[in-house]
């Protein structure tokens, strides 16, 4: 009973009531006290007992504090009741009745029933952690108690609740929307776990599933948009859909690149190839996928990823080593560039000017100064004069 | 005595069992795909009885477009993933963000030369809405906050630095450690900082600062006026708004130069 703190009983902001019965005792442990007659109230954030004779009188204690719940039944003389098994109190504590009690367990008697449906309500709010949402002016002490494997419900239910206060002044379309985007979301969790079950089948039989039923499941991955839990695959999230795509793309961006000296930046490419689609447009992360499938399906283009992280279309038959040769004549004959610079002169976006620059830098044949007025390349002049 | 377990019989028999357990596995493996197969197709139903209530929805409001992809992200699906998924393609979220994401490209394309590749949300957003024109829908910041997160995948360094009470968008491959995110965001009051105050605020010793304003020179970032009072200050043309504001013409230009 020392977890317990006096209360006003007003609930705080973000905090809402649950379920509340009367003629409710508590006990400390297998000791009676004088709280004998009262009524429970079960808040989002708190168990909350005020006397029923004396209105003053009124406890809480966070839910929080609750480890776990057990229901004993009624029997002959007796009313049901809750054990509830507590945590030790917080050093942070506000004062309460008891200072002490050498019980970790609380019990709630029902003298005038109503155990079934409180303990049903407890229960889902222990399981929700409503609280852990929506802080409220309280010290509320937050578990650090991590239950692996528990699906958070939380962010539903705590959307849910925002949108009942706004439901008097939106459009009643909205709730109808939310309410069918509930149920839609309930039918998708379901999907989830399906796939994550599927998903342990499959990586605890390495080489016993077939190729094709892995690219089946990617492709059911692919439709719902759940990550691939499988990772580590040849050929990353590729599904037959990307395979396609890789082809089309092929087709798509031959003229392009060889317009644009046969390597463009795979942000060009994404607005190039959504420009010209209008409709049915792709993701970015369809677009890496299908490039990564470029080479393994022998097509003309490549992906290429410099050490930067830019990433790139080139043309097979680009070679950037070759390009970076007349770079460094370019820059040999300016005396010095830099990637602005470079790009004017030559014609390309900045970004691939600087990584040229850089690779040529890389493969010896440009020096760097960076300064403050910018990065800029000559040539390296260590190599070619002894 | 019978030695159980033991001999080439018992050795036979095991394998038998391992094989008949593989081919077990291989079934229920099947066997959940199959039945994967058969939700799969319900739920699309579902979803195509969803969209034609409420694709309107999705399209016109963007508060229902957040509570929708928060409750997606939620239970550990992304609607954005691909536009082969069942979310683009019926309910349209798909290429409503992927367009946002060419539309953001180019902004931020166009704009670099001012800016460095550095640019706050909130111009981000105008300069978005300018380009869609008036009849098109509306688009929120969230919304170009999710599309910039999905833009990050194809590594021309797009980035999201939260500053002040807001976010500054990086568009470059630069890289921007600790150090600079907090000059970044210690500059976002005034639109420009100094050397003294980031020693005051921050409690650096001035090489540490002097590195970091540096590294937003070189990369554009910043731009620095010597003729301030005082010392010199370090300014980002990023959160300098004002400057864009003003639709200056090359006479006007001219002619504010003494």
């Amino acid at each position: 009973m020392d977890r317990f703190a006096w209360t006003s009983g007003l609930l705080e902001l973000g905090e809402t009531l649950v379920v509340q019965q009367r003629g409710v005792r508590l006990c400390d442990g297998e000791e009676k006290v004088k709280f004998d007659s009262g009524v429970l109230l079960l808040s989002t954030h708190r168990l909350i007992w005020r006397d029923q004779k004396n209105h003053e009188c009124c406890i809480a204690i966070p839910l929080s504090q609750i480890v776990f719940i057990e229901e004993q039944a009624a029997g002959i003389g007796k009313s049901a009741k809750i054990v509830a098994h507590l945590h030790p109190a917080s050093s942070n504590k506000e004062p309460g009745p008891f200072q002490s009690s050498k019980y970790s367990y609380i019990k709630l008697s029902f003298k005038e029933h109503g155990q079934i449906e409180f303990f049903r309500r407890l229960s889902e709010e222990i399981t929700q952690r409503r609280w852990e949402n929506m802080p409220t002016g309280q010290t509320i002490q937050v578990n650090k108690d991590p239950q692996a494997g528990r699906i958070r419900a939380v962010g539903i239910v705590g959307i849910e609740r925002k949108l009942e206060e706004k439901r008097k002044e939106t459009d009643k379309n909205i709730s109808e929307a939310f309410e069918d985007l509930s149920k839609l979301m309930e039918k998708a969790k379901e999907m989830v776990e399906l796939s994550k079950s599927i998903a342990n089948k499959i990586k605890e039989k390495q080489g016993d599933i077939t190729e094709d039923e892995t690219i089946r499941f990617k492709s059911y991955l692919l439709s719902m948009g759940i990550a691939n839990p499988v990772t580590r695959e040849t050929y990353g999230s590729g599904t037959h859909y990307h395979m396609q795509l890789a082809k089309q793309l092929a087709g798509i961006l031959q003229t392009p690149l060889e317009e644009r000296g046969g390597i463009m930046s795979l942000t060009e490419v994404y607005c190039l190839v959504n420009r010209a689609r209008g409709l049915e447009l792709l993701s970015p992360e369809d677009l890496v996928n299908a490039c990564k499938m470029l080479e393994s399906l022998k097509l003309p283009l490549r992906l290429r990823i410099f050490d930067s992280g830019v990433m790139v279309i080139e043309l097979q038959s680009h070679n950037e080593e070759e390009m970076v040769a007349s770079a460094l004549e370019t820059v040999s004959e300016k005396g010095s560039l830099t990637a602005d610079e470079f790009a004017k002169l030559v014609g390309m976006s900045v970004l691939l000017a600087k990584e040229r620059l850089l690779l040529a830098e890389k493969m010896g044949h440009l020096c760097r100064d960076d300064s403050v007025e910018g990065l800029r390349f000559y040539p390296n002049l260590f190599m070619t004069q002894s | 005595m019978h030695r159980r377990g033991v001999g080439a019989g018992a050795i036979a028999k095991k394998k038998l069992a391992e094989a008949k357990y593989k081919e077990r596995g291989t079934v229920l493996a099947e066997d959940q795909l199959a039945q994967m197969s058969k939700q799969l197709d319900m739920f699309k139903t579902n979803l195509e009885e969803f969209a034609s209530k409420h694709k309107q929805e999705i399209r016109k409001n963007p508060e229902f477009r957040v509570q929708f992809q928060d409750m997606c992200a939620t239970i550990g699906v992304d609607p954005l993933a691909s536009g082969k998924g069942f979310w683009s393609e019926m309910l349209g979220v798909g290429d409503f963000y992927y367009e946002l994401g060419v539309q953001i490209i180019e902004v931020c394309l166009a704009l670099k030369h001012q800016n460095g590749g550095l640019i706050t949300l909130e111009e981000l957003h105008q300069q978005v809405l300018k380009g869609r024109g008036k009849f098109a829908q509306d688009v929120s910041q969230d919304d170009l906050l999710r599309a910039i997160k999905k833009l990050k995948v194809l590594g021309s360094g797009f980035g999201i630095i939260p500053v002040g009470g807001t976010y500054l968008v990086q568009s470059v491959p630069a890289e921007l450690n600790m150090d600079h995110t907090v000059v970044l965001q210690l500059a976002e009051k005034k639109g420009y900082v100094t050397v003294s105050e980031i020693r005051s605020s921050l409690k650096w010793e001035t090489e540490r600062a002097k590195q970091v304003l540096e590294h937003l020179l070189k990369e554009g970032m910043a731009w620095l006026d010597t003729q301030a009072a005082g010392e010199p200050q370090y300014w980002l043309p990023a959160l300098f708004t004002e400057l864009y504001s003003q639709e200056i013409t090359p006479e006007e230009a001219q002619e504010a130069i003494p």
